[in-house]
């Protein structure tokens, strides 16, 4: 590995010796890239900190969903709901996977952003694995945005879904594996679009039809069947539906209410079982950062 | 254009020093985009511990060789090596070897001074105990370590490049790349960031390869390579470049410039040209001339100026053009980049 010596050694012109300090960089190496794994993490990490700009704005959009469009809708479908249940309540898991969407893509974005500035150029001129700079934007996007989920979490009373550990516990690893998956996502397109407009509109262009389909605002049985099968390709959906699982499971509700409110996700009748739906949204994102990685490499 | 033959003697010992102990050799390469050649086939070397230096207008191949050899574009034939290592072949084991300054900033200004160096200790795998030390070194080196906590963004442009020119050194590197190190700053900061550069050639030991378009700049080089169209057209000392030239530069304004050209040939057989908005041409000794030059030729003279071979004249002499000259038609690149610079240090 590695070694530092101090020698004395120029003199300069106004006489001072100066000790230079002698460094050997190491020829790679799994500690070398665990090293850039963490770094790149931790600049995330800062960046999100001075930008507190950004965690306020982009719990506005998850907010006005809940409290406005949650309280609007609620005289109209709470006819149709059980007595006992909040309109506010059904969609509280949906919104809480809006709030990690955006922040998980927009933090992938900013590779975009690195590039136009020139910061990627320093970044892509390191000795060091493509592969360690990939997986510490993927795990640097899923903290901010989990951190951000979490947030949201926090208000969890207001839509009347109590505050028991299991549940927030469940949540959170809901929520880690989501931004994970998203942030993959928006690394993958972002490895590709070269400009920060075009990732904008097409992260907008996307981001709401995910959002629609994952059955965040509505119960996905007895859907028309074309609606069926884009819920069913969303990735989004797989989330949303083990988290209001998770939330109705912690109600105290009759039975008969949860398989109506909160049914299993079915592939023609099947239902699909929860470590599946959860193990498709783990093998999609680390499948897509597969593919960032690969397009990075590639760049070379 | 003609290429002239035939380096100086000390030009020669250097090239055979070169050759012992090259970091960088470069053969025949030659780097194409679709139809344009933007390298020709070019040959150098650069011996341990020189300040080697590409000059040349925009658009001439320097960028473009520079990225070659930083292993951040293939060439399309010949090879380069860096530091012993092969740059298409080898680019981890180059990268680790040299540091890099370029033409944009690649700061991130969101960050402070010491954030952005500590960033690049860590994925450069500078060990841990040398990181503080030699961080506090570089930054010491640019004059910036009491700013250290300062974000970038709050940053002028020349101190940007000075942290930047800290950072390229933070992980010891045996060669330094300055992609034109002062373009888009004030003459004052220019000559601050030279001053900063000559003191590093001091205290490291380190070779550096930098590109120009300044002529003032190639004269801080040990040794400069012209490059135009993508060839090198001389290489050598600037000092046994000028020599080369043996002739002094007059300009002179007169009343009517054309007249003074084709009079200048009918009366001298001198060729003379406009450059600069100057009728201008070379002669042995220009102080001697100029009596003779009142005395015969037939158009008044309204100015006159003599000047010592520069690398301007160089330049011209082998390129056919002054470097302000050829800039014209690159004129938009250099707008743009300098456009870059501004706005990305102003953000």
């Amino acid at each position: 590995m590695a070694t530092q010596t101090s020698e004395p050694v120029a003199v300069t012109e106004a006489g001072a010796v100066v000790e230079r300090i002698r460094v050997a960089v190491p020829s790679g190496g799994v500690r070398h890239d665990l090293r850039a794994v963490s770094i790149v993490w931790r600049r995330e990490l800062i960046r999100f900190r001075t930008d507190r700009l950004r965690a306020i704005t982009s719990l506005v959009q998850p907010l006005l969903f809940l409290f406005i469009l949650g309280t609007g809708l609620s005289s109209l479908a709470g006819h149709s709901l059980p007595s006992g249940v909040d309109f506010k309540t059904f969609i509280y898991p949906g919104v809480l996977a809006m709030s990690v969407l955006f922040t998980a893509i927009f933090s992938a974005g900013s590779i975009v952003w690195d590039r136009e500035f020139g910061f990627l150029r320093e970044i892509l001129v390191a000795p060091v694995s493509r592969g360690a700079i990939v997986i510490g934007k993927c795990l640097g996007g899923a903290t901010i945005a989990t951190f951000q989920g979490v947030i949201f979490l926090a208000l969890a009373g207001f839509a009347h879904v109590p505050y028991s550990p299991p549940l927030l516990l469940t949540l959170v690893g809901e929520l880690v594996l989501l931004s994970f998956t998203l942030t993959a996502f928006g690394v993958m397109m972002a490895a590709r679009i070269k400009q920060f407009q075009a990732f904008m509109a097409l992260t907008q262009m996307l981001v709401m039809p995910l959002f629609f389909l994952s059955g965040a605002l509505y119960p996905l049985n007895g859907l028309p069947g074309w609606l069926t099968v884009l819920t069913r390709i969303d990735p989004l959906t797989y989330v949303v539906g083990p988290m209001r699982y998770a939330v109705f499971a912690h109600l105290n509700l009759p039975a008969f209410i949860d398989v109506h409110l909160a049914p299993s996700i079915t592939w023609g009748g099947w239902p699909v079982p929860l470590w599946l739906s959860l193990g498709i949204v783990a093998v999609m994102g680390l499948g897509m950062m597969g593919v960032a990685i690969a397009e990075f490499s590639k760049n070379e | 254009m003609v290429a002239k033959t035939g380096a100086s003697p000390a030009a020669e010992r250097l090239a055979v020093d070169a050759a012992a102990e090259a970091v960088i050799s470069v053969s025949g390469l030659v780097k194409r985009y679709g139809e344009v050649e933007a390298v020709r086939g070019i040959d150098f070397s650069v011996a341990r511990g020189e300040t080697f230096g590409f000059l040349g207008p925009n658009g001439a191949g320097k960028t473009t060789t520079i990225k070659i050899l930083c292993t951040l574009a293939n060439a399309t034939a010949g090879s380069a090596t860096v530091a012993g290592h092969d740059s298409a072949a080898d680019r981890d084991a180059v990268r680790r070897n040299i540091g890099l300054v370029f033409q944009d900033t690649t700061l991130d200004t969101y960050l402070t001074a010491e954030q952005n160096l500590r960033f690049h200790a860590e994925l450069y795998g500078v060990p841990k105990a040398a990181v503080m030390p030699r961080m506090h070194q570089v930054m010491d080196m640019v004059g910036l370590w009491d700013r250290k906590d300062s974000l970038v963004s709050t940053f002028s442009g020349g101190m940007q490049r000075r942290l930047e020119i800290a950072r390229g050194l933070l992980h010891a590197p045996h060669v330094l790349f300055l992609d034109e190190p002062t373009v888009g700053l004030d003459p004052q900061t220019r000559s601050s960031i030279w001053s900063y550069i000559n003191d590093l050639k001091t205290r490291e030991d380190i070779t550096i390869f930098l590109t120009t378009h300044y002529m003032d700049e190639a004269e801080h080089c040990d040794r400069i390579a012209i490059i135009d169209h993508g060839k090198i057209v001389a290489i050598d000392t600037p000092e046994a470049l000028k020599a080369s030239i043996g002739k002094d530069r007059v300009q002179i304004q007169t009343a009517d410039d054309q007249a003074a050209i084709a009079a200048m040939a009918s009366t001298f057989g001198i060729e003379a040209a406009m450059h600069e908005g100057a009728v201008t041409f070379s002669v042995a000794s220009g102080e001697q001339f100029v009596p003779q030059l009142f005395s015969e030729l037939s158009i008044p003279i309204k100015s006159v100026s003599v000047s010592r071979p520069s690398l301007d004249d160089v330049f011209m002499s082998y390129t056919g053009t002054t470097i302000r000259d050829a800039e014209g038609g690159a004129g938009n690149e250099f707008m743009r980049n300098m456009h870059k610079m501004r706005s990305g240090g102003r953000r």
